[in-house]
């Protein structure tokens, strides 16, 4: 570890802020501040990253997603201290409180679940700020399907919130769908990123992509949602700068598990990614900036915002860009042509008529059967109403497309016995 | 010498059974942490010690605190551990 062998070498006891008193944590490479110092640095950089950004106006409203963990409990904090009356320069939103119960999910013991509520419920009420706290069943229990794009404010009490949440919802839908935590896509920035910071990237096919959808995902705002925004001000804070915050600052949070709570690091490509992101940031502290930086430079060549000209521009489930308009000999098409080499017989059937079956190299993966660009509900062109699955691949993400082959195949084996045998049905 | 383990949760849970406060006491020869956490590994850690320790070290992503500072500012492993030295643990790893 040669950048921690250097700051043995150079005489650190002292704040290198102040030069006065002494120092109590290193952060970054080298960079020791005293307690007083450190506390200025943080809310400094809160303060800095909404100024800077310029997203929040005042009398805006504004919803906080708290976790109850270390980056949520910490940001609601900041909001705190920002609102306050002594504070120069202060924040004039208007905040609200939002806590999702995932105890039904990730198999929490209900006991467990109404202590851990009613813990949250005495650190909210602490702020004066007004609560809303609901479970992930109650979000579920609404009739719109698990593919429809809802914009993350339409679910909230008081409707137009500006939301400081991530894609917490979609993530739910995947993670409430599929029970059992398996192989996910690594559309996960809920307990890495999202605005309770620890960071690591996301995962996806080329590097292109994978910066463009970063961007999407881990960017200090994002807009896929419509006119809710969500913003992420924390993403910038080291794990280590926000439990030290907590602990000196008294800022309480409250542990809950999550879906990959012991997992193992093969237990899901977001526990791979994130075991291989903090071993090499150990190592070489400027990994996670730099692939923040990067993504910020690189610009997506068909940006979410564009939705209204091209459906498939956008991906229905994620709402990142729909990466699947790939050239002929990309990596994308040959994965779609050995899926179809090996599934077989069932792309004969008219009604689930896929274009590429005649000739792979030309068909267009986002075109549909009516080789026009989306095969929106109901404007399909095959015998069936309902889109057949085939058809509603083409209108999601690659990553997204994994995720509900998956699922499907995983539900089909749960209901099994209950199927009609397809054959009997072609017949 | 109190060892504590903040949070007592690490990404993995499981270590909140075997986290908990404990006061310590040693005669000569007066430990380093390196020793202590050696300990650590061979008493407390009843299931997955690799969510903990890794190697000689702790794993990337423990917070070491000696009386409420970062321990890298003293040396990480080989500082002396004294008298009435107080040593939290506390996890970032479950971000939230």
């Amino acid at each position: 570890m040669l950048y921690k062998q250097i700051i043995e070498l150079v005489s650190h006891g002292t704040c290198v802020k102040c030069k006065e008193n002494t120092a109590v944590l290193i952060i970054r490479v080298g960079d020791a501040f005293c307690r007083s110092c450190f506390k200025e640095y943080f809310v400094h950089k809160f303060r800095a990253m909404l100024g800077k950004n310029r997203v929040i106006f005042p009398g805006e409203k504004v919803l906080l997603t708290v976790s109850g963990g270390a980056a949520s409990s910490s940001m609601l904090a900041q909001v705190q201290e920002g609102l306050g009356r002594d504070a120069p320069k202060k924040l004039r939103f208007i905040p609200a409180i939002i806590y999702i119960d995932e105890g039904g999910v990730c198999g929490q013991d209900p006991e467990k679940r109404e202590e851990t509520v009613a813990q949250l419920e005495t650190i909210f009420r602490k702020t004066g700020f007004p609560y809303h706290i609901i479970s992930l069943e109650q979000v579920f229990s609404l009739p719109s399907s698990v593919l429809e794009p809802v914009p993350g404010g339409a679910r909230h009490p008081g409707g137009d919130y500006k939301a400081a949440v991530d894609q917490y919802i979609q993530q739910s839908k995947l993670k409430q769908k599929r029970g059992e935590a398996s192989v996910e896509e690594a559309q996960d920035s809920l307990t890495r990123l999202n605005i309770y910071s620890p960071p690591s990237p996301e995962h996806t096919q080329t590097l292109q992509r994978l910066f463009s959808t970063l961007k999407t995902l881990t960017g200090f705002s994002d807009s896929r949602y419509g006119d809710v925004v969500v913003v992420r001000p924390m993403r910038d804070y080291s794990s280590k700068e926000i439990t030290f915050y907590n602990r000196l600052f008294g800022v309480e949070s409250v542990f809950t598990p999550s879906l990959d709570t012991k997992a193992p690091d093969k237990a899901s490509i977001q526990r791979l990614t994130e075991s291989f992101i903090i071993k090499l940031q150990a190592d070489f502290p400027s990994t996670v900036s730099t692939i923040y930086r990067t993504s910020e430079k690189l610009h997506t060549a068909s940006s979410p915002q564009n939705s209204s000209a091209e459906l498939s521009a956008k991906c229905l489930l994620c709402l990142c860009a729909a990466d699947t308009k790939a050239e002929e000999a990309s990596a994308f098409q040959a994965t779609l042509l050995s899926e179809r080499l090996s599934v077989g017989k069932a792309q004969s059937d008219p009604a689930h008529s896929n274009p590429a079956s005649s000739n792979p190299a030309s068909s267009n993966p986002a075109g549909s059967c009516c080789q026009e660009q989306g095969c929106g509900a109901g404007g399909c062109c095959s015998t069936s109403r309902i889109p057949a699955p085939t058809d509603l691949k083409t209108l999601l993400c690659y990553s997204c497309r994994l995720t509900i082959k998956d699922m499907v195949t995983q539900m089909k084996e749960e209901i099994g016995e209950f199927l009609l045998d397809e054959d009997e049905d072609a017949e | 010498i109190r060892v504590h383990c903040g949070r007592g949760v690490f990404r993995g849970g499981g270590s909140q059974t075997s986290c908990d406060s404990f006061e310590f006491h040693r005669g000569e020869p007066s430990w380093d942490m390196k020793q202590l956490l050696a300990w650590i590994r061979v008493n407390l850690l009843k299931e997955r010690p690799e969510l903990f320790v890794q190697g000689d070290t702790v794993r990337p992503g423990i917070l070491v605190l000696i009386n409420d500072a970062d321990w890298e500012l003293m040396g990480e492993l080989e500082y002396q551990l004294q008298d009435q030295d107080n040593v939290v643990f506390i996890s970032t790893l479950h971000g939230g």
